[in-house]
């Protein structure tokens, strides 16, 4: 059974359900702009917007508090069943992922301050070159599995689970080529060691990201999807689509 | 906020804008019974009671259709829909209480183990000491706590003197969970106890005949929440040894005391599986717009 979208009786528990959605996306969105921002920031070699990033961290875990908070006073106060009860259960899910996201990008933006503190030399482009098409990946995962929230879409959702394996590969080979690096020229290790934190980082953030869309299968389809092979996980998601 | 917040958002307010504008089904606009079927499993393995292709009529008005179901051996089955959806109904037909109505006709098959209790060869006194039952409000009779217990085994002559009764009695109150609170007051009237222990003391009617199967009509109905808790702790002990039937209201009291639930909607059997998922992951649009609170 699919997620109805008929209004309930009881209007006020629509309205309590679309404020938590609304509060789970309002967060999604910050979290993206910390990434970008940390990204850009990298880029910019920008300290003093790294550290509004780390700083801005503070107000995602105050948005996961509250969701959290919700979550359970309209558990206790309306006893919501089937798909509402879902609905619950996978937003507070869904806001911890996202509040590691947050915590992800944070920890760019504190590699960004290390790595620019105005006493050693940059990094050379080369050691950074990873850094670009893996946060465009992760990037993208995230947008794609809120867009699939905002609108119930599991096919989206499908789409960012698998965009997930692409991740993982771009972060071997990435990991890989650090490596070469460092072997070639020891003085490359202090700022390679930090962007081999970046790029985990970005890889992180894949997985929370393929955590949510599993999160919004099980919303929508009422099959718990998670630590299954992704061919299950294609066809439950799909299955009478 | 970056131009992502914005869209996600507009996604958002156009679902939940559609969500809204769609009304409710009123009762009128589902007419599709030539086309509707159980979704669910209907059997189990070690079935008490089996019906199969029930139809009730009351006069002209066709009110239970096509209904087939299994009962389980020593489970708790809830039936719940809105009122008027025949749960009530198909209950009653479960110890043929529907007899009472001369409007009332029951067509279909209903078999206590193997036996049809719709057969003509069927004592429908004994039938119903085997399938007993549980009402709404408390209706004690207007004698004694003693003699409220005493009546049925009496009247089938199930015990020989006085003390094999004095200890049936007191056996049944004891199983019903009610003998700690009104030992010492078994001569008092039935009718001076609280509801909640009038309710118990009906349960303790009910087992003193040693039925098979008990249904419960809203049982706690009328109860405050101690005494329903009560009630539904009795029933999960009863569970042992009987099989029960019990027909509620309140989905949190299915989903607390029973493993399976079936779920009827205007005289259909919509949906029937596990309580578990009857509450979280319901297969039919009309079970979980009931569950959700989504119309009515």
């Amino acid at each position: 059974m699919a997620i109805s979208h008929d209004a309930h009786t009881v209007k006020q528990f629509d309205v309590l359900l679309a404020n938590l959605r609304n509060l789970v996306l309002e967060m999604g969105g910050l979290v993206e702009d910390q990434i970008q921002n940390a990204i850009q920031a990298l880029d910019n070699e920008d300290v003093a917007a790294a550290r509004e990033v780390i700083a801005r961290d503070q107000i995602i875990n105050g948005m996961q508090v509250k969701v959290d908070e919700d979550s359970v006073s309209l558990i206790a106060l309306r006893q919501p069943l089937g798909s509402d009860l879902r609905l619950i259960m996978s937003l507070s899910k869904i806001v911890t992922d996202l509040e590691r996201i947050g915590d992800e990008a944070e920890k760019i933006a504190r590699m960004t301050v290390k790595t620019y503190d105005g006493v050693s030399n940059s990094p050379s482009a080369k050691l950074l070159r990873d850094v670009h098409p893996m946060s465009k990946l992760a990037a993208n995962m995230l947008h794609g599995c809120l867009d699939a929230l905002a609108r119930l879409d599991v096919e989206k959702a499908v789409e960012v689970a698998k965009g997930d394996d692409e991740l993982d590969q771009e972060f071997q080979s990435a990991l890989r080529r650090l490596m070469t690096y460092m072997m070639e020229d020891q003085r490359t290790i202090g700022h390679a060691i930090n962007v081999l934190f970046i790029i985990k980082a970005l890889e992180r953030i894949g997985d929370h990201a393929k955590n949510i869309a599993e999160y919004i299968i099980y919303l929508v389809k009422g099959k718990d999807v998670r630590h299954v092979k992704m061919d299950v996980l294609v066809q439950d998601a799909l299955e009478g689509e | 906020m970056s131009t992502m917040t914005v869209e996600v958002k507009a996604a958002v307010n156009n679902t939940l804008n559609a969500e809204v504008r769609q009304n409710p089904l009123s009762s009128a606009q589902i007419t599709d019974y030539d086309h509707r079927q159980t979704v669910g499993k209907i059997t189990v393995d070690h079935p008490k009671m089996t019906c199969r292709n029930v139809n009730v009529y009351y006069g002209e008005k066709h009110a239970i259709r096509q209904v087939s179901l299994d009962i389980g051996a020593n489970e708790v089955i809830a039936f719940i829909g809105p009122s008027g959806c025949g749960k009530s109904t198909v209950l009653r037909c479960l110890n043929r209480m529907n007899d009472t109505i001369p409007i009332c006709r029951v067509a279909g098959e209903i078999r206590l183990d193997q036996d049809d209790i719709y057969d003509k060869s069927i004592d429908v006194v004994q039938l119903r000491a085997r399938v007993g039952m549980v009402f709404q409000k408390p209706n004690p009779f207007p004698k004694s706590i003693y003699e409220n217990v005493a009546y049925g085994p009496r009247i089938h002559g199930m015990v020989d003197g006085k003390a094999e009764m004095d200890e049936l009695v007191r056996a049944s109150l004891e199983r019903a969970g009610l003998l700690k609170e009104v030992e010492n007051r078994l001569n008092e009237p039935g009718t001076s106890l609280s509801g909640g222990q009038q309710q118990r003391l009906c349960i303790a009617r009910a087992i003193a005949v040693n039925p098979e199967v008990i249904l419960m009509d809203e049982p706690c109905s009328a109860l405050d929440p101690i005494a329903t808790a009560k009630i539904e702790e009795l029933i999960d002990e009863l569970r042992e040894n009987y099989t029960i039937v019990i027909v509620t209201h309140s989905m949190q009291q299915a989903a607390r005391v029973s493993q399976r639930t079936a779920y009827f909607h205007l005289g259909d059997l919509i949906e029937i599986g596990e309580t578990d998922q009857i509450f979280t992951n319901p297969k039919h649009k009309l079970t979980e717009d009931y569950i959700t609170g989504r119309f009515g």
